[in-house]
């Protein structure tokens, strides 16, 4: 009962005419964006567009290798990438290359030209085969008896392609060392050796600031003479202006002590 | 069941924007997920053939396709982050050497 | 006796005659040796080299007089010795041909030879190059006698290149002098065309008769056409014009001074430049077949003897001199070979006593020299003959012969030559005449400028005597150059007609009404000699002088200057024209064309922009443009 797992077979035109808008959006946007992250984005849209229209073609193998393997692994793989490479970087809209659109407009309207012209001149015009004979078995089955019988010998040879895939990105990725490895020990000793040459701290830098009502990580540290210690705060939050004005906690921290005192006071004289 | 010639037509449009993203990205992601794109719509309108048909043949290609694609990201994105750790950059045209 | 059945017959080699290839074979194997042992042999080498010329010339005597005891049949002796190599239908054997003519010039190479070889013992004894200046004497008598004892043309053209390399060798021996180094490649250069006459004639030979032997020669020359027998008689004495210094390509022999005397004395003086008139008369029968030939023969010795003597009267280095009387003298053997059958044993005659006075006279100028410092400028000599006496009489005796005082060798040989001259035609033999007188003249010149007069000698020089080694040679050949004429005067005719032809001309001691005009002529060159030179002081400085007459003869006929506007600087000329035609006609062209693919190339270029964004544009292009003609042609 395969085809009944996929219950949008029956309205398989309206489905292609919702589909199909779609699926030539997220294209568009994926070409249009000039964040590459929303490329990536649309691209996966358009890839389960496709496979919704997988399903409406009688291919349920496929739709869910289509969501799998290409939107969850290919995918995400590109989504990794970009984070690596770092995602802030939009591109440029200026044109490097002179006349580069216009002449890719003009080869691309030339390509969908030759596709309608080529289709329109080789769609063979009779009635549409369908599936329901080929499939009878089960579209699983059936594919995996072409895969593993008419298709034997490619299936190996992909395999082999993939292991090959596999080494060469490992080769790739593989980064030789070239400077020794610098470990704790060397690491102490070199702070020590600045200390002894600039001066500069060895032990660990000072913890954030604790005040009342504030001990994030944000909040700087106070020096025993009264003054802001600037390295108690990470410099990417002082850079994003997350960093808190120690005065303000100050104030407020006395408030808060004064409050306190009277209270106390209060006690006392009862 | 819809018409085969209009999911052809969609194929092919698919494939020209995927091309044109080719020719006019400049970040080498973008452009690796076009190709990508153009893959798809190949796939597409080999499901579609398989479906016009009657075999099952064309779907068989299209998984082969998805194959060799996986493959071809593992190398190719591998070559980016190499590009990039060397270069400090994905564009492709920074990468120009190539030439007299 | 027919003359052609005298010159085909000749008998098998026999006995010594089996051996004469020893003759070649031991000069020139000391050559090697000499030139391999390396500086081992410095201190004896040449006495080995001396001792392998006396051998040949003990050799070349026992065959002498081998010959003298059999009938004037049977001297005549040819052997092959064995097949140098085969090509088709013709086979090339090495052989030699010793006969009265070659056996006379052997004697005279080896003999002369051996004196001077002696003479050099003394004369290079302070040179520290001096074994392989004998190494190159020896290879060059073994080339001379290869040249006159072949029996073919194409072996003797091998002694002729032969003798060409060890002159060039031997010019240009003090390489280390610029003017040496020239003189050795302008012999050389100017030998190649007298060479190319030569191999002109050799291919002649065989496209003619299919072989290049003497006696097949002179069988087949009688029936072949008239013309082919001019062009071959033409193209020989273009050889021996080259090999001779005769008019048109004597400007080298001057310059060939430059070379050691004694390779002077016995190359450029008594042998080699004589092969010229040795190849004319091996090659008579040809000339009697051609009256153009022949009387182009006449007109170079006639025009080369007085060109020599003009030359001999105004230069002022003697061995310059007597280089232009070398010339001179064998522009007389030339006109003698050229008068025909009359000429022949003459021409032959005068070339043996020249040999002797000529190469007796060189090494007397070299004796000077040796005095002198090497000097060579007459005018810085003067009263010689009371210190070198030795050299002084002995060069006196060179000087009778070759003035032709009578009794000496000159005597006889160059007054027959000219009563020979007119018989045949009397302007060559006025032209012979006045030749006779106008070498009396410059050799009393040299007499008083050299022996004679006040001494000039440049301060700190003192002319001595040289040493016996060096003295004994010249009184040999002073010797040979008072009687040789004498022994010789009736013999050499008789001894020579077979080889050479008959002819009528008979001698007496009697003077013919020629001969007495001769003497006459002689005396007043020797008497204006003296009105000139003997009188007063010679000048230190040749003076300015306006007269054309000696300009032409001082700057030796302009023979250079000659050479260079009418060969060289054409030749300059068309080689510049053809480098200019293949460097911008040519390589225009075809540059253009590169320059064309090159320009496109670098437009095309452009599409290679490195980006890969262009690159997949032309791709996405290139496919629909593709397509599109594959589907309009299939439509079509």
């Amino acid at each position: 009962m395969i085809p009944a797992l996929i219950p949008m077979v029956t309205g398989a035109s309206l489905t292609f005419w919702i589909c199909a808008p779609l699926a030539v959006l997220g294209a568009l946007g994926l070409v249009l964006f000039r964040k590459a992250v929303y490329s990536a984005l649309s691209m996966a849209f358009v890839m389960l567009n496709l496979a919704v229209l997988y399903g409406t073609m009688d291919a349920p193998f496929l739709v869910f290798v289509q969501i799998i393997v290409y939107t969850g692994a290919i995918m995400m793989l590109f989504l990794f990438v970009l984070m690596l490479v770092g995602i802030d970087t939009p591109d440029s809209v200026i044109e490097t290359l002179r006349g580069q659109r216009w002449l890719a407009a003009l080869a691309a309207l030339g390509t969908v030209g030759l596709l309608f012209f080529g289709i329109g001149g080789s769609v063979r015009s009779g009635p549409f085969a369908g599936l329901t004979e080929a499939n009878a078995i089960g579209n699983v089955e059936g594919i995996a008896s072409l895969v593993f019988g008419r298709y034997v010998f490619i299936f190996e040879l992909t395999s082999a392609l993939l292991i090959t895939a596999a080494l060469a990105a490992m080769v790739l990725a593989h980064r030789t060392r070239v400077t020794e490895k610098i470990g704790q020990r060397l690491q102490a000793a070199q702070r020590m050796r600045d200390y002894a040459e600039t001066g500069a701290h060895p032990g660990p830098l000072p913890a954030s600031g604790v005040f009342a009502g504030h001990n994030s990580i944000a909040v700087p540290a106070l020096l025993p003479d009264g003054s802001v210690a600037e390295s108690s705060v990470s410099r990417t939050l002082v850079l994003r202006g997350a960093a808190l004005d120690p005065e303000d906690l100050r104030s407020m921290t006395a408030d808060r002590f004064a409050a306190i005192e009277g209270v106390k006071e209060e006690e006392g004289d009862e | 069941m819809t018409n085969p010639e209009n999911v052809l037509m969609l194929a092919g449009v698919l494939f020209t924007i995927g091309a044109l993203g080719v020719m006019l990205r400049r970040n080498a992601l973008v452009a690796f997920m076009c190709i990508e794109l153009m893959l798809n719509a190949a796939n597409l309108a080999l499901v579609t053939g398989s479906t016009m048909n009657g075999g099952l043949d064309g779907q068989v290609a299209s998984f082969f396709v998805m194959v060799v694609a996986a493959a071809e990201v593992v190398v190719g994105l591998a070559i980016i982050m190499t590009i990039y750790r060397t270069r400090r950059t994905t564009s492709v045209d920074d990468a120009n050497l190539l030439k007299l | 006796m027919n003359l052609l059945e005298t010159l085909s017959h000749t008998v098998p080699a026999t006995g010594m005659f089996a051996n004469a290839w020893w003759m070649i074979a031991a000069p020139l194997l000391v050559a090697a040796f000499l030139l391999l042992a390396g500086r081992v042999a410095d201190a004896w080498g040449h006495f080995v080299a001396v001792a392998a010329v006396v051998f040949s010339f003990s050799i070349a005597a026992c065959l002498f007089g081998e010959m003298l005891g059999r009938g004037a049949e049977e001297r005549a002796v040819e052997s092959t010795l064995y097949t140098w190599f085969s090509v088709g239908t013709w086979t090339f054997d090495v052989g030699l041909q010793i006969d009265q003519l070659s056996i006379l010039f052997a004697m005279l190479i080896t003999g002369v030879g051996s004196l001077i070889h002696i003479y050099s013992i003394g004369y290079m004894a302070h040179d520290e190059r001096r074994r392989r200046f004998f190494a190159y004497l020896n290879l060059f008598v073994a080339a001379m006698l290869t040249l006159v004892l072949a029996n073919n043309y194409l072996i003797l053209f091998v002694g002729w290149e032969g003798v060409g390399l060890a002159s060039y060798l031997l010019i240009s021996f003090f390489q280390h002098k610029k003017s040496a180094a020239d003189a050795g490649v302008k012999a050389f250069v100017m030998n190649r065309v007298g060479d190319f006459g030569m191999l002109l004639a050799i291919f002649t030979m065989l496209a003619m008769f299919g072989s290049s032997k003497f006696s097949v020669v002179n069988a087949g020359v009688p029936e072949m056409p008239a013309i082919w027998a001019t062009l071959l008689g033409v193209f020989l004495l273009l050889g021996a014009c080259g090999k001779s210094a005769q008019v048109p390509l004597q400007a080298w022999l001057l310059d060939a001074m430059e070379g050691p005397t004694p390779v002077s004395a016995l190359i450029h003086a008594a042998t080699m430049v004589t092969a010229g008139v040795y190849l004319v008369v091996r090659s008579h029968v040809v000339y009697e077949h051609s009256m153009i030939a022949q009387t182009a023969v006449v007109v170079v010795g006639t025009v080369t003897l007085l060109a020599g003597a003009w030359i001999g009267t105004s230069q002022d280095d003697i061995k310059k001199v007597l280089a232009g009387s070398t010339m001179s003298q064998i522009g007389y053997m030339m006109l003698a070979a050229g008068i025909g059958p009359a000429g022949y044993a003459f021409a032959i005659f005068h070339l043996l006593t020249h040999g002797f006075f000529k190469a007796n006279m060189f090494l007397g100028a070299g004796s000077v020299m040796h005095g002198m410092h090497d000097d060579v400028n007459m005018r810085n000599y003067g009263a010689l003959a009371k210190v070198m006496r030795y050299t002084y009489w002995t060069f006196f005796c060179g000087y009778i012969a070759i003035i032709g005082f009578p009794l000496t060798a000159g005597y006889f040989s160059k007054d027959h030559i000219i009563e020979a001259a007119f018989h045949y035609n009397v302007v060559i033999g006025l032209c012979a005449l006045i030749g006779a007188g106008v070498t009396a003249f410059y050799m009393t010149r040299l007499m008083f400028m050299t022996f004679w007069g006040k001494q000039r000698w440049q301060p700190g020089v003192h002319p001595h005597e040289s040493p016996k080694v060096m003295t004994l040679p010249l009184v040999v050949l002073a010797a040979l150059s008072i009687v040789a004429g004498a022994l010789m005067n009736w013999w050499i005719q008789t001894w020579l007609e077979p080889a050479a032809g008959n002819h009528p001309h008979e001698v007496s001691l009697i003077p013919t009404p020629i001969g007495l005009l001769a003497i006459a002529v002689v005396a007043a060159g020797v008497a204006t000699g003296w009105y000139f030179f003997g009188r007063g002081d010679i000048p230190k400085v040749a003076p300015a002088s306006k007269n054309p007459f000696t300009l032409v003869g001082r700057n030796v006929l302009y023979g250079d200057q000659l050479n260079d506007a009418v060969i060289v600087q054409p030749t300059y000329a068309l080689a510049a024209a053809s480098d200019a035609t293949d460097r911008h006609a040519i390589d225009g062209l075809f540059d253009g064309l590169a320059h064309g693919f090159g320009g496109l190339s670098t437009q095309v270029r452009k599409l290679q922009t490195g980006y890969a964004r262009s690159y997949a544009l032309t791709m996405t292009a290139g496919v629909v443009v593709t397509a599109v003609v594959l589907i309009l042609a299939h439509l079509a």
